[in-house]
């Protein structure tokens, strides 16, 4: 699968779930939904995780979806520990695996190929993990995933599909931040 | 900074701290057990009703869980030792300073045990941590003896009032 595919599926059915997403997978995702409520801020490699679910926890009324990469997730496994024992019912955790350091030039993740991420987040104790390589698959479950209980976990198999722009200056600045937090007053959709 | 009161007085009490933090208004505690504040405030913030305590694997995740709460409106304190803090630079560089985020923490300086300033410390450890926290441009508090927790809430309230990140140093094991 194609990782902006996956995305504009998603896309396709997130109504105001508020969305962590990391480096080309938040590029992609600003891209394709410029309108969601979108935290762009993931400050350090592999700290996405871990920002859902400050936010999840500290807005449970509110669902989180975390966009991670294998590279970042890998950065920041005792997360899936972490969060697995806080259980956020609100947090879905996807990982877009593509089995490498793909901002950083494309080079092979340690594990590609042999690691389970779905194995170690269900070992972890998320309430369900998934795989997915195929779209028609995906699509078929997405309705009941964003509706699912969390922590769920769910990893999608993917390469790099179209380029879209790099806007590290977006993603790190101020401006992204500000709006982010403009859209937690605004209510969620009814 | 206050690193020459009550140089010589009674240890800070871990009671008197759980307190300072609630009076703060932290809701949430992020932590990962330092020996330093392991008896005396964590173990009282795991049993107070009026606290949530997230424990994390490690203490970088902390960062980001506090950041990320105050996006919500929330307060939170990070409570772990030196090591951890060491240990989250990375985090801290980019998401607490680079980002201007009231990320609070508060960290126990391991094998310091002394009222002395903590650049001094006999520890190396210890003694590296205001040097770094100077360079890094993040505000600290040198937190003691009996009375320092008085400089607590008001530091916390800086923090999240300028949005700065902000680190609570203990030298000794509180009682």
């Amino acid at each position: 699968m194609k990782r902006d595919q996956c995305l504009k599926l998603i896309a396709k059915y997130h109504r105001d779930e508020l969305v962590v997403p990391v480096y080309q997978a938040c590029f992609e995702w600003l891209a394709i939904k410029p309108e969601a409520p979108t935290f762009t801020a993931v400050g350090a490699m592999g700290q996405a995780s871990s920002l859902a679910l400050g936010l999840a926890l500290g807005l449970p009324q509110r669902r989180v979806i975390v966009f991670d990469g294998d590279g970042s997730l890998l950065m920041n496994l005792g997360s899936l520990v972490t969060i697995a024992n806080a259980a956020p019912n609100n947090l879905l955790h996807f990982v877009c695996e593509n089995g490498t350091y793909e901002t950083n030039g494309g080079h092979p993740t340690p594990g590609k190929n042999k690691l389970s991420f779905a194995g170690l987040a269900r070992a972890a104790g998320y309430r369900d993990a998934l795989e997915f390589s195929e779209l028609d698959a995906l699509e078929g479950a997405l309705p009941g995933i964003l509706r699912a209980t969390g922590p769920v976990f769910i990893d999608l198999k993917v390469e790099r599909g179209e380029r879209y722009p790099q806007n590290f200056a977006y993603m790190h600045g101020a401006e992204s931040r500000a709006k982010f937090k403009a859209a937690l007053r605004q209510p969620p959709h009814a | 900074m206050n690193e020459d009161s009550h140089r010589n007085g009674a240890s800070i009490e871990g009671a008197a701290i759980v307190e300072a933090i609630k009076e703060s208004g932290v809701e949430f505690v992020v932590s990962v057990p330092d020996l330093v504040t392991s008896e005396t405030v964590l173990r009282r913030v795991a049993s107070d009703s009026a606290l949530k305590l997230v424990r994390v694997c490690k203490e970088d995740e902390g960062v980001s869980i506090c950041a990320a709460l105050s996006f919500c409106d929330q307060r939170a304190l990070l409570l772990m030792q030196n090591t951890g803090l060491l240990d989250s630079m990375n985090a801290l560089r980019g998401i607490a300073v680079e980002y201007q985020l009231p990320v609070v923490m508060m960290v126990g300086l391991l094998l310091h045990e002394s009222a002395a300033p903590p650049a001094q410390s006999h520890s190396y450890g210890a003694r590296i941590v205001t040097p770094i926290l100077d360079a890094m441009g993040i505000a600290y508090e040198y937190l003691h003896s009996a009375g320092d927790e008085q400089r607590i809430a008001p530091a916390i309230e800086r923090a999240y009032a300028n949005s700065t990140p902000l680190v609570l140093l203990i030298g000794r094991s509180p009682v």
